[in-house]
């Protein structure tokens, strides 16, 4: 089944404007909206959340929303320069998160992720982060994720807050309880189906179909159906010209593993040809199978620096080629790069004396499609003195500068992720506990070294202006060595709540 | 067959010649210790390389194995090139591996979600041949696993380093299942030496050489690594002073 996003930018006309206009655009606590022609007269058909809250709609005539807000700011709507700007959010959604997408106008994205969201730790953290970064950039979103793009749309739309996972096979249940405009019907129907008493979907869906559809046309029962998962409903995948793209269709459907991969590394073979006379090198590239049911399949691989090694890249998609279900037979089967730069010559070592470091690259590129980017990473020094804060994850392929930690004191081979608190016998204030209890063993302190005293980072957090640990390491009678703190200097109460924890063990 | 002891700079180059060559398939070489009492133990005068061991903790080590992951990071910071290390639990703290001799440039962290993920990114990095040494972190090592390992740490002349780690105390008893593991260790901490002032000395083990292929087992106490990753005798037992009282608790094997 395949799983499908539905990213819904409520604001995206006055987003778009304002972003646009930069500096002299009004600012967002006021009033905004757009103003454009229905039918005869001047409506308003973009309103901005700040308008939104004071009241006014879309529809409503110019005249009345400015009669009603002073102070509102108005502008001419340009739905050509919306359409274009959406269809650029998709190439670069395209580009960062799956093969599959396509603008979803007038106000949304729609991207097949099926089996991409591993790369971006799973859908939730893949929804998060897609909202957080159109939040950064000022655009509000919303997005959510069901089996259909139907149920995806009306989620994002009715229920995302800001984002919504619909669990495989609970799209319908939730369909069901959605007001009747989350099926992306003309309002003629929709204020019909009203008229006649219907509010939810599941009351529309447990109808028979054969009055509604002589009343309203197939329109109502197809969108049903999609939204249910009943009909496919494939998503046209967005192209533009300048991406490099490479085909094949097959005058028989081909179905087989085998003929697959065979395919697969003739046009990867195709495509280094195009990239080679470009100069450039993949960084992300897209395998499409078109079924002849006329739904997609896709493969997704990237990769940690450009590549333009044939037989790496067929690796990294073959690599993957049995999540991909031929269903009755594949006809044409696409190759694209949707993400190149540019493929430098580079200077290989010369000398025989020198062993050069083995290339790790190609083996970082398939684990890291196998698993997802983010599990993979190197882990960099951090100018601080808390333990847990002395260190952040950086990319595998990330240029070494040959940092190391300061090692005046021994550290722990394994850091607890929260500090455990243990039950202590300690003189204060600045001598190791005697004795302590940790998950209900006691342990009796033969040695100890200490304190290491690491201060908090007032310019990080204000809580942690006065804050202290002393830190030590102790060995018990076993031999086993812990490494325990105290929170506080042991004298004063505003350093710490003078209670001791366990943060690491020894080897 | 070729004379090491003659001429080491000669055997380097030819043994440099054949992998270009691509001759490498069975070129077992050993990565020995430096501590002539455990490289006379082992067959070759040290650990193979292009082969698998393992590594546990002996007593609490089983669960949090941070004896285990020191003594593996000892290992892996005296070979050469990068460093893969697989884990399912993110709790190992890079600056300790830092000291036992693996810069943080080095190591390269794989976060499966389970175990056969691990096993297959594991064995993955075995095969690849460009890295100089690949650790795992384990809490099942089926015999099949096992095998599929060692021949990809065969075909390419990488070390691998399973370190064992448990949940649960009881689930320790699954070290005592056969593997196709060259060398099977087991690492117990000890009470460090005392010092002449109040303080914790250098870390000490009892390093248990509870298996190993064409040779027999051994117990050592050693110290633990340096910053290079050097294990040592302590200096008192090679006077030959006995360690007593040794408060020590053991995985059941």
């Amino acid at each position: 089944m395949p799983r499908v996003v539905s990213l819904f930018l409520p604001t995206w006309s006055t987003d778009r404007l304002r972003r646009k206009l930069g500096d002299a655009a009004p600012p967002p606590e006021t009033p905004f909206v757009l103003i454009g022609r229905q039918q005869r007269r001047r409506s308003v058909v973009a309103v901005d959340s700040a308008a939104f809250a004071a009241g006014l709609r879309v529809g409503m005539p110019a005249s009345k929303a400015q009669a009603r807000v002073s102070g509102l700011v108005v502008m001419d709507a340009d739905p050509a320069a919306d359409v274009e700007a959406l269809e650029r959010l998709a190439l670069w959604a395209l580009q960062r998160y799956a093969p599959i997408v396509a603008a979803d106008p007038p106000d949304g994205l729609v991207i097949d992720t099926t089996g991409a969201d591993h790369l971006h730790g799973g859908e939730e953290l893949m929804l998060s982060g897609m909202v957080n970064r159109f939040c950064h950039s000022g655009i509000a979103a919303r997005a959510a994720v069901a089996d259909t793009w139907g149920a995806a749309h009306a989620g994002a739309r009715f229920r995302a807050n800001p984002t919504l996972v619909i669990p495989p096979g609970r799209h319908v249940d939730v369909l069901h309880r959605l007001p009747i405009t989350a099926l992306r019907l003309d309002s003629a129907v929709t204020d019909g189906l009203r008229a006649l008493g219907f509010d939810t979907v599941g009351e529309v869906a447990s109808q028979p179909r054969a009055p509604l559809a002589l009343r309203f046309g197939p329109e109502l029962g197809r969108r049903i159906d999609q939204a249910m998962g009943r009909v496919a409903e494939p998503i046209d995948p967005m192209r533009t010209p300048d991406l490099i793209e490479v085909r094949r269709a097959f005058g028989e459907p081909i179905g087989a593993a085998e003929t697959i991969s065979r395919y697969t590394a003739r046009l990867v073979d195709q495509l280094c040809h195009v990239l080679e006379e470009k100069g450039l090198g993949v960084r992300r590239l897209d395998l499409l199978f078109h079924r002849v049911d006329n739904t997609y399949q896709a493969i997704r691989a990237g990769t940690a620096r450009p590549v333009r090694d044939g037989r790496r890249l067929t690796r990294l998609l073959t690599d993957r080629i049995e999540t991909i279900d031929p269903g009755f037979g594949i006809e044409i089967m696409s190759l694209t790069a949707s993400h190149a730069e540019p493929l430098m010559a580079r200077q290989v070592i010369s000398s025989l004396v020198e062993e050069p470091e083995a290339d790790v690259s190609d083996l970082i590129d398939t684990l890291g499609n196998r698993i997802g980017e983010r599990r993979l990473y190197r882990v960099a020094p951090v100018a601080s003195d808390v333990p847990e804060r002395s260190f952040m994850r950086v990319a595998p392929m990330s240029p070494d500068n040959g940092e190391n930690w300061p090692d005046h004191w021994p550290r722990p081979a394994r850091l607890l992720a929260r500090p455990e608190p243990i039950e202590t016998m300690a003189l204060l204030p600045d001598h190791p506990p005697v004795s302590f209890t940790w998950r209900g063993v006691r342990r009796r302190v033969r040695r100890a070294d200490g304190p290491e005293r690491v201060f908090g980072e007032w310019w990080k957090r204000d809580a942690e202006l006065v804050a202290v640990r002393d830190y030590f390491q102790v060995e018990d009678d076993a031999g086993e060595h812990y490494w325990i703190f105290r929170a506080g200097d042991g004298e004063h109460s505003e350093t710490g709540s003078q209670k001791w924890f366990l943060h690491g063990i020894f080897g | 067959m070729r004379d090491h002891a003659v001429n080491p700079v000669i055997a380097g180059l030819r043994q440099r010649i054949e992998r270009l060559e691509g001759g490498v398939a069975r070129d077992r070489t050993v990565l020995p210790f430096g501590v002539a009492a455990i490289d006379d133990r082992l067959p070759g005068g040290g650990l193979a390389l292009g082969a698998l061991h393992e590594v546990a903790g002996g007593g609490n080590g089983a669960i949090d194995g941070a004896a285990a992951a020191l003594f593996a990071a000892g290992i892996a910071a005296r070979t050469k090139g990068k460093v893969l290390w697989c884990v399912t639990r993110a709790d190992l703290f890079a600056p300790a591996l830092a000291q036992a001799g693996l810069p943080p440039g080095r190591v390269i962290y794989v976060e499966a979600g389970d175990e056969k993920a691990l096993l297959s990114c594991i064995e993955e990095g075995l095969r690849h041949g460009g890295l100089g040494a690949v650790v795992g972190e384990l809490a099942r090592l089926s015999m099949t696993a096992s095998r599929r390992l060692k021949l990809a740490a065969e075909s390419s002349g990488t070390i691998g380093i399973a370190v064992r780690r448990w949940r649960r105390q009881t689930e320790a008893s699954d070290f005592g299942q056969p593997t196709a593991s060259v060398t099977r260790w087991r690492v117990s901490v000890l009470p460090s030496a005392p010092l002449p002032v109040p303080g914790v000395g250098r870390a000490r083990w009892l390093l248990e050489l509870i298996r190993c292929r064409a040779g027999e087992s051994a117990d050592f106490e050693v110290e633990a690594p340096d910053a290079k990753g050097r294990i040592a005798l302590p200096s008192d037992l090679v006077h030959g002073s006995p360690q007593k009282e040794i408060g020590r608790r053991r995985a059941s094997a």
